[in-house]
C-alpha cells in the first residue's frame, strides 16, 4: 500500500534548509560562482507553506521545478500524548500531494499539548507506552499522505528515568514496527551525546544505518547545566563545529553516501557562508572509499 | 514514575514551577536548568514570532516593553495551531484590553494592520481584472456592474491616523502623524502586500462591494455618509493594486 521507493529519491549530495533570502542564488545557473555550487536538493518546513498563496508558495514551485525537494514536518507532535490533529494531517497530505517531494520526514518529540502548540521539540521517555503511541501515530500519517515517512533523532538536554529503551534501539524499533525510514541528525547526536555522556559513535555504531534516508547537520551554542558540566543548545545558529564533522565521516564510512542536509534556521547567513557548509559535505562524500560508496 | 506530558506542558509555560520530577541527567541528579532549555526555547521562539509579526507595535512599544507584553500574550494565548502564520490573532485585543496601555489607544489599530498585511501576504493568488473590462462599459452598465475583489485585498477602518502611525513606526523619516482618522487599503499587487490611505467614504464603498452591492448601489450609500465621495480615487487604487478579479454585468 504504501510506495517505500519515493523516500530513496533525495540524492546523496548536499542539501540546504531552504530560506527566502537564498532564492536568488538558487536559481542562477550551478556553475556561476554565487550559485548553487553543488547543492542538489532543498528541505523546506512543511509548516510555512500552507498559506493559500503568494511569495512562499511561488518560490516553492519555481524551486521543486529545478531540485528535489524534502518537506521537514515540525509540526505534529507525533510523540504526543493526544490524538494527531486531524486537520493538521489533512493539510500535510494536501502538501505532499501537490508537491510530490522526493521525501517527507517528522521528529521523535511532541510539540502540542491541548490543543496548544508550544513552537519546540519536546522530549519523550522511551518506554513500551511510548512505542506504541508513536507507532500508532506514524501508521496513521503514512496511511494519509500514502507514503513511507523518515522519522528524526531529537537533541536531548535530560533523559528521563523511566525510559528502559536506549534511543537507537527504540528508533530501530518504531522503523522495523511501522516501515518508516530514519532521519539521522549527526549533530543531535553529538549534542545528545555530550548534554548526557555517551559515547557518539557508540550510538551510530548502534543506529540503524541501513534504514537512513537522509542526514542533517547543523550549528548549536554552548551553556553549562547547574553543575558546570557541558550543556550544548541546537540552535541551527552558526557553523557545524569540526567535532560533527568528523562524526559525519565516521557515519557515512559505515554507511556509505546519503543525502545531507546542512540546517541553518536563525541568525541565517548570506547565500556565501552555507554555500561554503554545503560545499564541506560534498567533500565528505566525496572522499569516501569507493568500497563504501558501492556499498 | 511516568512524566506526563500536561505536566510537562504547564511547567514548560510558568517559570515559576518546579522543574517536573522523572526528569535527569546523565548522573540521576535532577535536571534543574537542563528543563530550562526548553522552557526558554518556548518564550524565546514565540516572543520572537510576535515581534516579526508585529514589527510596527513593536517599534512603538519599545522593545523591553514588548518583550514583557509577549511574555504574558504567549502564556495566555498560546498558538492554536503549528500553522505559526497564524499566531497572534488575538494580539489586537489583548493589547486593548491592557489597562496600562489605555494612553496608546492606536496601538490595537496598528496590530491590526500587521494581521492584515500578513494575511495578504498569505493569501490565495488571483489574476487581476484587466482595466479595458471596466474602460468598454457605458456608465450605466458600470454603475450596474458588481466587481469581486481579490482575496488579498484588506480593508482596515480607524479613528485614528492608522496609517500615518504604521508609516512614523516602521519607516525612517516618517512624519509624526497628524490627528486625523485613517482608513487603510491593502492590495497586492505581486507578492508584497501594499498599504495605501483610503480618501474618506472609499472604505464604506469598498465593504459594500465586498458584500455584493453593484458599484452604484455602493456609491449611493457612501455619498450618504461623504457627500464629496468620488469613487474613481478607491477604485483607481483597487485596479492599479490588482485588487479587482472580476466583473459581473
Amino acid at each position: 500500500m504504501l510506495d517505500s521507493t519515493r523516500s530513496d529519491r533525495l540524492p546523496a549530495a548536499p542539501g540546504v534548509g531552504y530560506k527566502p533570502q537564498h532564492f536568488d542564488a538558487l536559481i542562477r545557473a550551478p556553475e556561476h560562482r554565487d550559485g548553487p555550487g553543488p547543492v542538489r536538493w532543498l528541505e523546506i518546513h512543511a509548516e510555512n507553506y500552507m498559506g493559500d498563496g503568494g511569495r512562499p508558495l511561488a518560490q516553492l514551485r519555481h524551486l521543486a521545478e529545478r531540485y528535489a525537494i524534502s518537506v521537514h514536518g515540525v509540526g505534529l507532535s507525533i510523540g504526543g500524548e493526544g490524538p494527531l490533529d486531524a486537520d493538521h494531517l489533512t493539510r500535510l497530505k494536501s502538501l505532499v500531494g501537490w508537491l510530490n517531494p522526493a521525501s517527507f520526514s517528522e521528529h521523535l518529540a511532541w510539540s502540542t499539548h491541548d490543543s496548544h502548540f508550544l513552537n519546540d521539540l519536546l522530549p519523550l521517555p522511551y518506554t513500551k507506552a511510548t512505542l506504541s503511541r508513536v507507532c500508532a501515530h506514524i501508521d496513521q500519517l503514512q496511511d494519509a499522505i500514502g507514503r513511507k515517512m523518515l522519522l528524526e533523532n531529537p537533541s536531548s538536554y535530560l533523559a528521563f528515568a523511566e525510559s528502559d529503551w536506549s534511543e537507537p534501539d527504540f528508533l530501530a524499533e518504531v522503523s522495523r514496527r511501522t516501515g518508516c525510514g530514519l532521519l539521522l541528525d549527526v549533530n543531535n547526536v553529538f549534542v545528545s551525546a555530550t548534554n548526557l555522556e555517551f559515547s557518539p559513535t557508540g550510538y551510530i555504531d548502534a543506529f540503524a544505518l541501513d534504514k537512513v534516508g537522509e542526514i542533517h547537520l547543523g550549528g548549536h551554542d554552548e551553556d553549562e547545566d547547574d553543575h558546570g558540566a557541558p550543556l550544548l543548545i541546537d540552535s541551527h545558529g552558526r557553523e557545524v563545529v569540526d567535532p560533527v564533522w568528523s562524526l559525519l565521516d565516521y557515519t557515512l564510512d559505515k554507511s556509505g553516501p546519503k543525502p545531507i542536509l546542512i540546517e541553518w534556521d536563525t541568525d541565517v547567513p548570506d547565500w556565501p557562508v552555507l554555500l561554503n557548509e554545503a560545499v564541506r559535505a560534498d567533500w565528505a562524500l566525496s572522499k569516501l572509499a569507493p568500497t563504501a560508496v558501492m556499498a | 514514575m511516568t512524566q506526563s506530558q500536561t505536566e510537562f506542558a504547564e511547567a514548560l509555560l510558568a517559570p515559576e514551577a518546579p522543574v517536573p520530577g522523572g526528569l535527569q541527567d546523565a548522573a540521576g541528579r535532577p535536571a534543574g536548568r537542563r528543563f530550562a532549555v526548553y522552557r526558554n526555547n518556548v518564550a524565546a521562539s514565540l516572543t520572537e514570532a510576535l515581534h516579526e509579526g508585529f514589527p510596527a507595535v513593536a517599534s512603538l512599544l519599545g522593545k523591553e516593553n514588548m518583550d514583557g507584553l509577549a511574555g504574558i500574550y504567549l502564556r495566555q494565548h498560546p498558538p492554536a495551531s503549528p500553522l505559526m502564520m497564524h499566531f497572534g490573532g488575538e494580539f489586537p485585543d489583548f493589547l486593548a484590553g491592557m489597562r496600562q496601555l489605555s494612553h496608546l489607544g492606536y496601538l490595537p489599530d496598528v496590530a491590526r494592520l500587521e494581521l492584515a498585511l500578513r494575511r495578504s501576504y498569505h493569501a490565495a493568488d488571483a489574476a487581476p481584472l484587466p482595466a479595458e473590462r471596466l474602460a468598454g462599459l457605458s456608465p450605466d452598465a458600470l454603475m450596474a456592474a458588481r466587481l469581486q475583489l481579490a482575496p488579498a485585498v484588506e480593508l482596515l477602518r480607524s479613528d485614528w491616523p492608522l496609517f500615518d502611525i504604521w508609516c512614523y513606526a516602521t519607516q525612517e523619516g516618517a512624519p509624526k502623524p497628524q490627528a486625523s482618522a485613517q482608513d487603510v487599503l491593502i492590495t497586492r499587487p505581486d507578492f508584497d502586500p501594499v498599504a495605501q490611505p483610503l480618501p474618506p467614504g472609499s472604505a464604506q464603498w469598498i465593504a459594500a462591494l465586498r458584500v455584493g452591492h453593484s458599484i452604484g448601489e455602493a456609491f449611493e450609500t457612501t455619498l450618504e455618509i461623504a457627500p464629496d465621495f468620488d469613487l474613481s480615487a478607491p477604485l483607481a487604487l483597487l485596479l492599479e493594486g490588482g485588487g479587482l478579479t472580476d466583473l459581473m454585468t
